[in-house]
């Protein structure tokens, strides 16, 4: 997945502008491109945590452990993506946790109080949830102020308006069970069904997970789009001189999250066919961890979609493995904290070993 | 910034038009809110419109609970102490918060309102003594619930209402011997929640086989279904998965589904899910504490001692639980757990 890819064509915002200058680096420059990837400490990592568990849990190499792993890394890989590139582009989404709970509430609530065909309530909760998306974007725009304060109120109000009209709407704080309603079964069969590859079950979520991060790639690698979104994260100001659409590339980039909020959210509705109106919170940090243990860099302009791909597939590998290990999992948070500063260390010591040799 | 704003406009105008069109088109001929109206005229009962059945003057009790936000289980706690008020001509206020600081705080707001009857859960017995004191000072009966049954005397209560956690986990312990199970797994969904743990090391106490402990993350439900399965593929001995409340069922029965185990799936706790379960099978048992029980209970405790002087359980607390649902009770019970009270 990550030693093909693609190189690093054209990344306004870096330091370094048009390095031909000198001749002399022209020889070194495949390794230099390597080293110069956002994911390649992600990738150093994930390799680690990957011998580690498979040494010391035995349960861990099994094809079946794989498709868990996979399931479980694809839950977070899909929100990690749109995280990732608003990451690059500078800016934060905490609501993008409960955002999920929310696109899964409107879905029930909407198809079970209109009695209509389930797929209406998933269109409905699409529009519903990219207008939050919007909200977000647009705040942040009109406003100026931080993306920190724009989402963390988005987050409450979204915990508030899950269990509040969950409640209001519903008469208790779980939705209807919709499993026999019409257009269930298609919808479980997109969102959430299981595919056999030989004798390993993989959850359809995976193959979403793949989609995006290639989609993602190719937008911030061969578009347009992509070149802005390294623009407004690197230097907003310098983006807006050169003529770079920033409020729009900003709104885009919380619609993206929306979309995949609305993605996580059909899967989880069609998974468990009712949904907890108190679920998700917290969620938001962990595709944050995701992001940066995949090589983003918090202050925006510099990561990848496949880093964060990477930094999903440590957590998933993380968190399972100690399962599998059979360990008392009262360290896992532990473990898990030691494992982002340890990658994000790994991180910063390659990019200055790869500006280095500049 | 024009252009984004007719595009927020555009986007409301569809938004509009679909949620009016599609009231209209696509309809589910199958479930939903109709087929639920459709079952509720059919059936006479419910009707029954809440009047008080008594004369006494208008009391005011308050709850205060441990809950965290939109949890099922306190819902029904809830419908339970309501509908008791009801009938007491009582009226009933709620406040709830995880943090025991804060409950305290709120606990201490209705004895400055001057309540008649208070009703507190001691989930986090230290921050609560202090202000216990205070609602016996101001003449306040305090009736507690659910969890606490150790402190609730020492801290002036009349009676207190809940399961024994290690009772109900005794219990379990029991009804796996009696199902011949050898290896069981605990899943715990909040980790450092007392009630939780003595719950697991109650049933580890009674089961002759061997139990060990999961923790996973309760507010991600794919998390939890993904380190269940991954618990499954790791040992596969594994014959029996107890969770601790009714929504992690579920995910349990979907994890042994995908982890391809043969383990018997049992519960914590009722709902309309686990109740259909246990009735297709896919539940061996669920152990119900009957929350509707402790706070229609609580309130009308409440009534009973200022109108009477009654006191229940003397000082010793008074059980909801632990009772044990079965495939056999599961039919008898899918309507009051449609509606929310079981």
């Amino acid at each position: 997945m990550t030693t093909s890819a693609p190189p690093v064509k054209d990344r306004p915002g870096g330091p370094g502008g048009p390095a031909s200058g000198d001749e002399r680096l022209l020889g070194a420059s495949p390794l230099r491109k390597l080293l110069g990837r956002p994911e390649l400490g992600a990738v150093v990592g994930a390799l680690a945590v990957f011998l580690f568990f498979a040494v010391v849990a035995d349960s861990f190499l099994r094809m079946s452990s794989f498709g868990t792993v996979l399931y479980a890394a694809s839950t977070i890989g899909i929100m990690a993506v749109p995280v990732a590139l608003l990451m690059i582009g500078g800016e934060f989404d905490l609501s993008a946790g409960v955002m999920v709970t929310s696109s899964a509430l409107v879905t029930s609530m909407f198809s079970y109080q209109m009695t209509a065909n389930v797929w209406v309530g998933v269109f409905v909760s699409l529009l519903v949830t990219l207008a939050l998306g919007a909200f977000n974007g647009l705040m942040l725009t009109r406003t100026g102020l931080p993306s920190f304060i724009i989402t963390l109120g988005t987050f409450l109000m979204l915990t508030g308006l899950n269990l509040g009209l969950t409640k209001l709407i519903s008469g208790t704080v779980s939705t209807k069970a919709i499993g026999d309603m019409e257009g269930f079964p298609s919808a479980k069969k997109l969102f959430a069904s299981q595919l056999t590859l030989g004798n390993i079950e993989l959850k359809v979520t995976i193959l979403w997970w793949i989609v995006l991060v290639a989609v993602a790639t190719w937008i911030l690698l061969r578009t347009r789009f992509g070149n802005w979104i390294f623009a407004v994260g690197g230097n907003a100001d310098a983006a807006r001189a050169v003529g770079v659409p920033v409020a729009k590339t900003r709104i885009g980039l919380y619609m993206g999250v929306a979309f995949c909020a609305w993605i996580s959210g059909q899967h989880l509705l069609f998974s468990f066919d009712v949904v907890q109106s108190g679920e998700g919170v917290g969620n938001e940090l962990t595709y944050i961890i995701a992001a940066v243990i995949g090589g983003c860099l918090i202050t925006g302009g510099y990561g990848s979609a496949v880093g964060s791909a990477v930094g999903a597939f440590i957590f998933g590998m993380t968190s399972k493995g100690i399962v599998y290990a059979e360990w008392n999992p009262d360290w896992f948070k532990f473990f898990l904290g030691a494992m982002l500063l340890l990658a994000t260390l790994l991180n910063a010591w390659v990019r200055k070993r790869a500006e280095a040799t500049r | 910034m024009a252009k984004v704003g007719t595009g927020v406009r555009a986007m409301g105008a569809v938004l509009a038009a679909v949620l009016g069109a599609s009231a209209l088109a696509g309809c589910s001929s199958t479930g939903g809110l109709r087929a639920e109206q459709r079952a509720a005229r059919a059936s006479a009962e419910g009707q029954a419109a809440g009047r008080a059945a008594v004369s006494t003057p208008n009391w005011t009790v308050a709850m205060v609970t441990h809950s965290g936000d939109g949890d099922t289980f306190w819902d029904i706690v809830q419908r339970g102490a309501k509908q008791a008020a009801e009938k007491d001509n009582i009226k009933f206020l709620y406040a709830h918060s995880d943090q025991g600081q804060e409950q305290a705080q709120q606990v201490q707001s209705y004895i400055d309102k001057k309540v008649d009857g208070l009703i507190v859960t001691l989930a986090k017995p230290d921050a609560m003594k202090d202000v216990l004191a205070k609602a016996r000072k101001a003449g306040i009966p305090v009736i507690t619930v659910n969890s606490g049954a150790e402190q609730s005397k020492a801290f002036g209560a009349l009676s207190h209402i809940g399961q024994d956690e290690s009772i109900a986990g005794e219990a379990v312990g029991d009804e796996l011997d009696k199902r011949g199970k050898k290896k069981a797994l605990c899943v715990i969904h909040e980790q450092g929640n007392v009630g939780h743990e003595q719950r697991c090391a109650g049933a580890k106490k009674t089961f002759d086989g061997s139990m060990t402990n999961l923790y996973v993350d309760g507010t991600n439900m794919p998390d939890v279904q993904a380190s269940i399965e991954a618990k499954l593929q790791a040992d596969p001995s594994i014959d029996t998965v107890v969770t601790l409340g009714a929504p992690f069922a579920d995910a349990a029965v979907q994890a042994k589904k995908s982890a391809d185990s043969k383990a018997e799936i049992d519960t914590f706790d009722l709902n309309a899910a686990v109740a259909a379960s246990l009735k297709a099978g896919t539940l061996g048992f669920a152990v119900d504490q009957q929350p509707y029980l402790q706070g229609y209970e609580a309130v009308d405790l409440l009534w009973l001692y200022r109108y009477n002087a009654d006191v229940l359980g003397g000082g010793r607390p008074v059980l909801t639980g632990p009772q044990i649902i079965t495939q056999r009770d599961a039919g008898a019970l899918a309507g009051y757990t449609d509606r929310g009270t079981r």
